[in-house]
């Protein structure tokens, strides 16, 4: 009988944290500026430039660890890692070691088989690298600083996850809790969240954890479940054919499903961490961990709650809103604009989930006001415009953000309740289609339903569909 | 000479220290280096049992800026002193094969 | 008499009272720099028409009313590990031989805030790292007061343009005892504050834990005025300490009545020259007369001090000479094959023998399986060092000692024997592992006729104390007359 494996992973996700500023300079942090643009002589390394800390970073670190249920470090220090690579403008990365910002964490995950609970070993701060972009043409490659220095937390789990669902539910968790503190927007695609796995694989029932490796390069939630997958199916195939599985980082190639090894021989691997010199240390007073647990924002299971007694809408509607912290801003803000709170709650759940999916979108690419989106629900509800007109113009605001009211009244889309109006179109369509009008005659009730769909035609969409049946069945 | 160091030892320590030395070199970074641990060794007659190993000399912490940007682009500046430029940016040897 | 021999605050005063322009004091330093640099050796570059041009905008701004502090219109040197803007920082490396930095040290900044006008950046040690200004990739610097001699190191090129009359004052930077061991072996005044009272903003950092910058001067005023005028709370410098107590002149008071004065045993014992030692107990007993409180006492680990310090400044020195790479400054090497291959030609042909040495001592003691051993011991041992001085200054006000074993020794004596020369260090490192002010002045000179140091140490925070002492003393001493050796060697 072929023998059982069990596959254990570990992640560490690296968040880049939404200050303005940099981790120790006053360069912004936004992003898509010209290469090297938001740089200064602090982070591209320059002789005798100096780090001073962003206080937002601290702040937000300690809200990410408390709000994952962490003990945080109320004396703690940064470290330097030392290691040359052109993206490392000094050749050594300011980041934590011995003395991380919080340990000892833990968050509850569902999956199908139930909850569990994956603990955090450690959150650290520390500074993002530069880019580097390979010039074929002259076959070198370029270095933009621009994100040099850009801060980040590194959560670093505790080997605890057994399944690429487990490590998906988890991700997903995490990346909630740390949008719902606005501490980050964790996109991955752009690189503002990124995990790396590190896994493992050992017989059923074993004790001792087999050899890990570490997988970079993993950009979307797809991408890590096939490398998990890949990776998994590769060591036991090691394991199978006796051979070892080798501890070392390697880089997937979602196009190719593969993953490879990642560094020469001509890197050590001994980062000679010793305390930063140039910058002290940082004590958290009692107070100060306070006020920060104080000023946390309202979390998933308290906005659930509060969901259930303030708003009418399903509890399943709920879940999917709060699960996306841009889908509840969005859904907050315009029920507090127009009072319907169950009207924007339909829109968000039908159409706004059908034009995502279509698009290929994540909620946090939603880039609509929700003052349109109560406009639309004004128009809707009032009889300005009928439901398959709203439809269309909540197309355009999807897409372009317009105004609802401008865009009805420019392109004239307003319902038509002008009886003579319809009653000559009508007139017109029963001319027209003879046919229909005998079957309907004939007991074919469904005959009725092409007919007003010609006179809606015919009216460009814009009918009272009430009315249209209501003369309609008048004039047979 | 208590520390002998080995020349693998020169070899990682050079690669940790992207030196390129020369036999020449080596050699006397051996006899150095060996010299100097032998020298530190002297510490160990020091019971250092339960003291805090001391990072920074005053009891200063928590000094921070605040969250705001200062810094205009200042890109002209930060490239002017580059062995190589290429559209804005320091042009390396390529980093990946 | 000439102006050269003026001290800066004279200078200033002469100035101010329109006996002398600031042109005129910029030239003359010129056409000493002219006359004797091809001896001495003490610049890396000289930024003459520079000088000439802010000589003009410091007289209008003088004339106007603007400057009228008592550095006005002086010429100062600066040591080649502090960016100038717009001027070649070389820190006397290979590697940095083309290196022209868009921003300037705080401690610059400072200074030509108070309208000193910067004649040049000095030699020095490569990246401050020896001990007689002879690892310096320009040259070698000769001690103006015997030039068969060293001026000690790594300010050296500071401490000679000083005793040379090439500048009026100096910056030098101390990591373990640079700037007080040149003014020693050259007869100059010398003085590191308390860590964190200079920021360290735009200093190429040798090792940053322990690195300090001050002034290198003719008297114990001018170096209480530089110092006053340097010494700030710097935003950009997170280990820059705000401190009330900066007006460093105050403490030029002729009087030490009632001060306690503690002079270590443990400095007495083989290695020190005996003239030093006489010299030393001398000048003790000069401060005894004038009413201190003079005692011997033992201090405690001062042999550790050395190993200790080699350890932590050779591990900071690894990490901060990282970003020498070729790739965004400085030297950058011709062929190559690859980035690996780049780093380690351009690193190996940029820095010098000394430097490499210390890079790869570093490395080691931070290395896997070697940090607790090396590094954490050398860190708890600071700690103890840091707790001997606590206890001492329980006691004194003023530590008297010597700052090196003997004078300044022949050139090309030192690099042979680098123990001998680490082992120098001795009165001089503590300071630097405690983040304590030491001042160096002269109390004498050898048969040679070369000068010997008094070493003056304070507790944190108590500059005051030394520069009192320290004045005092000088007081009571009357002037040296030194040898003068103006011919070729
Ligand atoms: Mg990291
Ligand atoms: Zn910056």
């Amino acid at each position: 009988m072929a023998k059982q494996y069990e596959t254990v992973i570990g992640l560490e996700v690296h968040v880049e944290l939404a200050t303005k500023t940099k981790i120790f300079c006053s360069c912004s942090t936004e992003f898509g500026g010209a290469p090297n643009s938001h740089t200064c002589p602090v982070c591209t390394g320059m002789p005798g430039s100096l780090p001073v800390l962003n206080k937002q970073v601290v702040e937000y670190a300690i809200a990410v660890g408390l709000a994952t249920n962490c003990k945080i470090t109320q004396y703690c220090k940064f470290d330097r890692k030392n290691y040359f690579y052109p993206d490392n403008a000094q050749n050594y990365q300011i980041s934590q070691l011995y003395l991380p910002i919080c340990r000892d964490g833990k968050i509850e995950i569902e999956t199908s088989t139930g909850t569990k609970s994956i603990g955090i070993h450690e959150i650290h701060m520390e500074e993002d690298a530069g880019k580097l972009i390979h010039d074929e043409w002259e076959n070198c490659s370029l270095v933009d600083y621009n994100r040099s220095g850009v801060p980040l937390i590194e959560i670093v789990s505790e080997p605890d996850m057994r399944s690429a669902e487990e490590v998906i539910a988890y991700l997903e968790k995490l990346r909630l809790i740390v949008q719902y503190l606005e501490a980050s927007d964790c996109k991955l695609q752009e690189g503002s969240m990124r995990v790396d796995v590190n896994l493992s694989v050992r017989e059923a029932g074993a004790e001792e954890y087999g050899t890990r490796t570490e997988m970079k390069n993993l950009n979307s939630f797809k991408a890590i479940s096939r490398a998990i997958e890949g990776e998994r199916a590769r060591q036991i195939e090691l394991i199978e054919e006796g051979k070892q599985v080798i501890q070392e980082t390697r880089r997937w190639d979602d196009n190719k499903e593969q993953s490879f090894a990642m560094r020469s021989k001509e890197d050590a691997q001994d980062y000679r961490y010793f305390p930063e010199p140039d910058l002290v240390p940082i004590e958290i007073s009692d107070e100060w961990l306070e006020r920060i647990r104080a000023n946390q924002p309202e979390l998933r299971t308290e906005k659930l709650k509060r969901y259930k007694e303030e708003y009418d809408i399903p509890e399943y509607d709920a879940q999917i809103i709060t699960g996306s912290k841009k889908l509840a801003d969005l859904f907050e803000k315009t029920s507090a604009i127009c009072q319907k709170p169950k009207k924007v709650s339909n829109w968000l759940m039908v159409e706004t989930m059908r034009l995502l999916k279509e698009n290929d979108m994540e909620p946090e690419d939603i880039s609509f006001a929700p003052e349109n989106l109560a406009k639309l629900i004004e128009l809707a509800e009032s009889g300005t415009i009928n439901s398959t007109v709203a439809k269309e113009v909540f197309e355009e605001i999807f897409r372009n953000n317009i105004d609802p009211n401008q865009y009805v009244e420019e392109k004239g889309l307003k319902t038509v309740n002008d009886e003579g109006e319809l009653r000559s179109t009508i007139e017109k369509i029963i001319a027209e289609n003879p046919q229909s009008v005998e079957d309907y005659k004939n007991g074919k009730e469904k005959a009725i339903g092409f007919l007003v769909g010609q006179t809606m035609k015919a009216m460009k969409g814009k009918a009272n569909p009430g009315l249209v049946n209501q003369i309609l069945k008048e004039l047979l | 000479m208590a520390n002998k160091i080995s020349d693998e030892t020169i070899e990682y320590v050079s690669i940790l220290s992207k030196l390129k030395l020369t036999d020449k070199e080596k050699k006397q970074a051996k006899k150095e280096i060996g010299n100097m641990l032998d020298y530190f060794d002297k510490l160990n007659e020091l019971d250092t049992t339960g003291v805090e190993p001391m990072s920074h000399v005053f009891p200063i912490n928590n000094v921070f800026r605040e969250d705001v940007i200062k810094n205009e682009d200042q890109r002209e500046d930060i490239l002017k002193n580059a062995p190589g430029v290429k559209d804005g940016m320091f042009k390396v040897p390529r980093t990946v094969e | 008499m000439s102006i050269l021999s003026l001290t800066a605050v004279e200078l200033a005063a002469k100035i101010k009272a329109k006996e002398v322009t600031v042109l005129q004091a910029v030239e003359e330093v010129i056409s000493q720099i002219e006359a004797k640099e091809e001896l001495y050796k003490c610049y890396v570059t000289i930024a003459k028409n520079r000088a000439i041009e802010r000589a003009k905008q410091v007289q209008e701004q003088i004339d106007s009313g603007n400057l009228t502090g008592p550095l006005a219109g002086v010429p100062v040197a600066i040591k080649d590990n502090m960016c100038i803007k717009d001027m070649l920082t070389t820190c006397s490396s290979k590697i940095l031989s083309n290196f022209i930095p868009t921003y300037s040290s705080e401690a610059v900044i400072k200074l030509e805030e108070a309208g000193a006008i910067i004649i040049g950046k000095t030699n020095m040690d490569e990246f401050a790292m020896g001990s007689t200004t002879e690892t310096s990739a320009y040259g070698v610097t000769k001690n103006p007061r015997n030039p068969e001699h060293v001026p000690g190191g790594s300010s050296g090129g500071s401490a000679a343009a000083v005793a040379a009359e090439e500048c009026f004052f100096a910056l030098g930077s101390d990591t373990g005892g640079s700037i007080r061991q040149p003014a020693s072996y050259c007869g100059v005044v010398g003085m590191k504050p308390t860590y964190g009272t200079v920021s360290r903003y735009g200093l190429i950092a040798y090792a940053s834990s322990l690195d300090q910058i001050g002034p290198l001067a003719k008297d114990v005023t001018d170096c209480a005025t530089i110092l006053e005028v340097i010494a700030s709370h710097d935003e950009k410098d997170s280990t820059s300490i705000k401190r009330e107590d900066t007006d460093f002149t105050k403490a030029l008071v002729n009087d030490v009545t009632g001060m306690k004065i503690g002079i270590p045993q443990d400095y007495f014992m083989k290695g020190l020259a005996p003239q030093v030692k006489e010299a030393i107990l001398n000048a003790a007993k000069v401060l005894k007369d004038k009413g201190a409180i003079v005692e011997e006492f033992d201090l405690g680990l001062v042999e550790y001090a050395i190993p200790t310090y080699y350890t932590i400044a050779a591990a900071e020195v690894s990490s901060n000479l990282e970003r020498f790479d070729g790739i965004k400054y400085g030297y950058r090497t011709n062929e190559f094959d690859g980035l690996h291959d780049m780093y380690k030609k351009t690193r190996s042909e940029g820095f010098g023998k000394e430097v490499k040495s210390r890079i790869m001592l570093g490395s080691f003691v931070l290395s896997s399986g070697y940090y607790d051993a090396y590094y954490l011991k050398a860190l708890r041992t600071k700690a103890l060092i840091k707790k001997a001085f606590d206890t001492a200054f329980e006691k004194y006000d003023v530590i008297l000692g010597p700052v090196a074993p003997t004078t300044a020794p022949k050139l090309g004596s030192s690099l042979n024997d680098p123990m001998k020369m680490y082992l120098s260090d001795i009165y001089t490192i503590s300071a630097n592992l405690a983040g304590l002010p030491g001042i160096t002045l002269p109390c004498g000179k050898d048969e040679k006729g070369l000068p010997i140091g008094l070493q003056l140490t304070g507790n944190c925070y108590q500059e005051k104390k030394i520069i009192q002492a320290a004045y005092t003393y000088e007081k009571a001493r009357g002037k040296i007359e030194w040898d003068q050796h103006s011919e070729e060697v």
